[in-house]
């Protein structure tokens, strides 16, 4: 082997075989031989490269070249241009179907994916009602290696090395979360699934809840016990009727298996897991409001702190961690934290699901890691704007984040960096908008939706969402002045410092990046401006309220 | 029964992972074929459950006994629901999409039948699971 420059590696998978990989392999290694470099290229067979349906595949390492559809017949041409002259056989290099463009690198190919699948992992692969069709996948692994072989302590450590932090919308780091309850003094605790899910266009959630069950309730058990809970309630919207049933089946399942129930894996540690309905109110997804509709109350959030970590359900210790934040446990348990942290960006690991809707070409749903840009989201991924139309914005974080717009697309996402160009992670609504859609009309339409879903238990939240509403609809009938978008950005700023939680606190972003970002299309609205609707320079000199708004 | 230790777990992984294996390389051997269908709020909605039970139909008319149809969640291809993948020992998983009831002679006849793939359904699948 010392002396070997080059690996030829020929694909012996099934599918490849059936189409004469063997003879391809032989062919290679004689003519090598024949050329006398058997000395410095060597011929392997592999595995599948999944890429079946271009087979037989040669793979050139370290080159990285990637040859499809070799037959026995190019195997002279790949050893005399590629292994002895240097050079790559263009006319079997793969050839991306849209652009016919040929490419020869494993990376470069759409093929080879931006998108990696960890909480979505199993879903679309299993019978999300057969459990051994989970544990043929590896399930239930996790929480028997945490149980036997792993201390409470190790499992909070391995989790917050991991880096995960929650999906839920606050980013907030999970292992941290699950450090604080545990260090709570109490004899019971809780753990808490948060399946509420309000974000308007985002399904992630209910997706892996019917797609994979399982992973949600093995992760629950592996916080339980963690944290010393031996009691955890998924909290899901009454709106999911699916997703409830295969979720009862599969704990059902699991009970039946010992999976759930007392002395799981033998061990000291028992635990099971209740279901609780929600009726489908976005304030109910704020975690003490959550709390409080879990205990029967009307579903109204609570000052923190104290945090439900400290003082949760019925008053003791409780753990609220989102459904995709979950999913993603049992594999850093088996693969460990490194694994984990060793995808995503600095600050933000692993991966993120996103729900693409609006108006792009591939609505649904995608997983990526952090770090990706918009543009890869966008365009690569989601194949781009519906009708060949041009991208205007994309709104994520839902009803409380903003618009992104074209010049902020090739920010790798995470986080910190979506707030850094004021919008917000979120739950991973992604919403996209084109050349057409009007933005005053984009922040009118979530202004409603948290109007009509702010609980109204703050004043601020209460009448400042309806007043905020009010504006808008007056600036989009044509009957507004400049006081009026004056108020409109005062008001915002307003509601957002003195609301109660985050619903309201957030509610105005979507206000305050488009007038930040589309200035003119609020103007267009306005009666006192000198120009026509939707075109035309705004000339602050006659307006002397666009002194107060610049300031 | 219960489990009671991870190596009980891992002989009951054992024994499933027939169930599976098919699915994720196409690269076991034997004649068990599978149709997977994508059975979540947004393909059932789309017409998943009619898809299904036509696939069930051609099966029991056509009186073929290997082929083995599983509802499954959804990969998240909202934009081509109801979406169906067709694995066969020694080949690689297709994925067709689009798959309305009246879809399915086609792709049972062509590719079920005669080993034929129907080209124009099949989506490609752009993601990789961990
Ligand atoms: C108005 C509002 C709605 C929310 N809705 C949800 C929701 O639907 N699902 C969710 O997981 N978290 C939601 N959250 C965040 C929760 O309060 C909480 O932070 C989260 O469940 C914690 O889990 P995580 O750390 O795993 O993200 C919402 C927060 C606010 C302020």
């Amino acid at each position: 082997m010392s002396k070997t420059r080059t690996n030829i590696m020929v694909c012996g998978g099934t599918g490849c075989l059936a189409s004469d990989s063997e003879k391809v392999a032989k062919n290679l290694e004689l003519i090598i031989k024949a050329r006398g470099y058997e000395e410095e290229a060597k011929v392997i067979q592999t595995g599948c490269f999944g890429f079946c349906e271009q087979g037989p595949i040669v793979k050139i390492e370290p080159d990285n070249v990637f040859y499809v559809r070799v037959g026995p017949k190019d195997a002279k041409d790949i050893v005399d241009e590629h292994i002895v002259k240097g050079r790559k056989v263009e006319r079997l290099l793969y050839k991306e179907p849209h652009h016919n463009k040929k490419i020869g690198k494993q990376e470069d190919m759409e093929f080879y994916k931006k998108q990696l699948r960890i909480a979505l992992r199993n879903c679309g692969l299993i019978n999300p009602e057969d459990i051994y069709e989970y544990i043929a996948l590896g399930g239930y692994e996790a929480l028997g290696k945490a149980l036997t072989q792993m201390s409470r302590d190790e499992v909070v450590k391995e989790v917050k090395e991991s880096g995960l932090r929650g999906r839920g919308g606050g980013g907030f780091p999970t292992g941290v979360k699950w450090e604080i309850t545990k260090s709570q003094e109490s004899e019971v605790k809780f753990i808490i699934c948060n399946a509420d899910e309000g974000d308007p266009g985002a399904f992630m959630d209910r997706s892996i809840l019917e797609g994979d069950p399982h992973s949600v309730i093995e992760a629950m058990a592996i916080g339980g016990y963690a944290i010393g809970a031996d009691k955890g309630i998924v909290y899901i919207r009454a709106e999911y009727p699916l997703a409830i049933s295969r979720l009862k089946t599969a704990i059902k399942q699991s009970r039946e298996l010992g999976l759930l129930g007392k002395n799981i894996f033998d061990s000291d540690f028992s635990f099971d897991i209740d279901i609780k309905f929600g009726a489908g109110a976005f304030v109910c997804g704020e975690e003490t409001a959550l709390i409080n509709s879990c205990e029967g109350k009307r579903g109204e959030p609570d000052f923190k702190p104290p945090f439900p970590a400290q003082e949760g359900y019925w008053g003791h210790p409780t753990n609220v961690n989102n459904v995709e934040t979950f999913a993603n446990i049992p594999p850093i348990i088996t693969k460990g934290s490194e694994w984990f942290s060793s995808i995503g960006t600095e600050k933000s690991k692993g991966t993120k699901v996103f729900a693409l809707a609006g108006k792009i070409n591939n609505v649904g749903l995608v997983e990526v890691p952090m770090g990706t840009t918009l543009r890869e989201i966008i365009f690569d991924i989601g194949g781009g704007i519906q009708g060949g139309k041009k991208f205007k914005a994309v709104q994520t974080g839902g009803p409380s984040g903003g618009v992104i717009t074209e010049e902020y697309l090739d920010t790798p996402i995470d986080y910190d960096s979506l707030l850094s160009i004021g919008s917000m992670m979120g739950s991973g609504g992604m919403i996209v908008m084109d050349e057409t859609d009007n933005m005053v009309n984009i922040a009118k339409f979530y202004l409603e939706f948290t109007m009509d879903e702010a609980c109204g238990k703050c004043a601020a939240g209460r009448i400042g969402t309806k007043r905020l509403y009010e504006i808008l609809n007056k600036i989009t009938s044509g009957k507004a002045t400049m006081a009026d978008l004056d108020a409109l950005k005062q008001l915002s700023y307003m509601v957002k410092g003195s609301s109660l939680c985050g619903l309201c606190q957030t509610a105005p972003n979507p206000i305050i990046s488009t007038m930040k970002h589309f200035w003119d299309e609020y103007l267009a609205f306005i009666k006192d401006v000198d120009h026509s609707q939707g075109e035309g320079e705004y000339d602050g000199a006659k307006n002397k309220d666009n002194l107060m708004l610049k300031a | 029964m219960k489990v009671k230790s991870l190596d009980e777990l891992k002989k009951i992984r054992e024994e499933s992972l027939e169930k599976v294996n098919l699915r994720e390389k196409g690269d076991v051997k034997g004649d068990k074929v599978e149709i997977l269908v994508g059975m979540s709020t947004c393909g059932i909605s789309s017409g998943a459950r009619e898809t299904l039970t036509e696939f069930i139909e051609e099966i029991d008319k056509s009186k073929i006994n290997n082929i083995k149809v599983v509802p499954v969640g959804c990969i998240g291809y909202c934009h081509s629901e109801p979406t169906v993948q067709v694995n066969i020992p020694g080949q690689k998983p297709i994925l067709y999409g689009n798959v309305k009831k009246d879809k399915v002679h086609e792709i049972f006849e062509k590719h079920l039948q005669n080993g034929e793939v129907v080209e124009n359904m099949v989506l490609d699948i752009d993601f990789e699971r961990a």
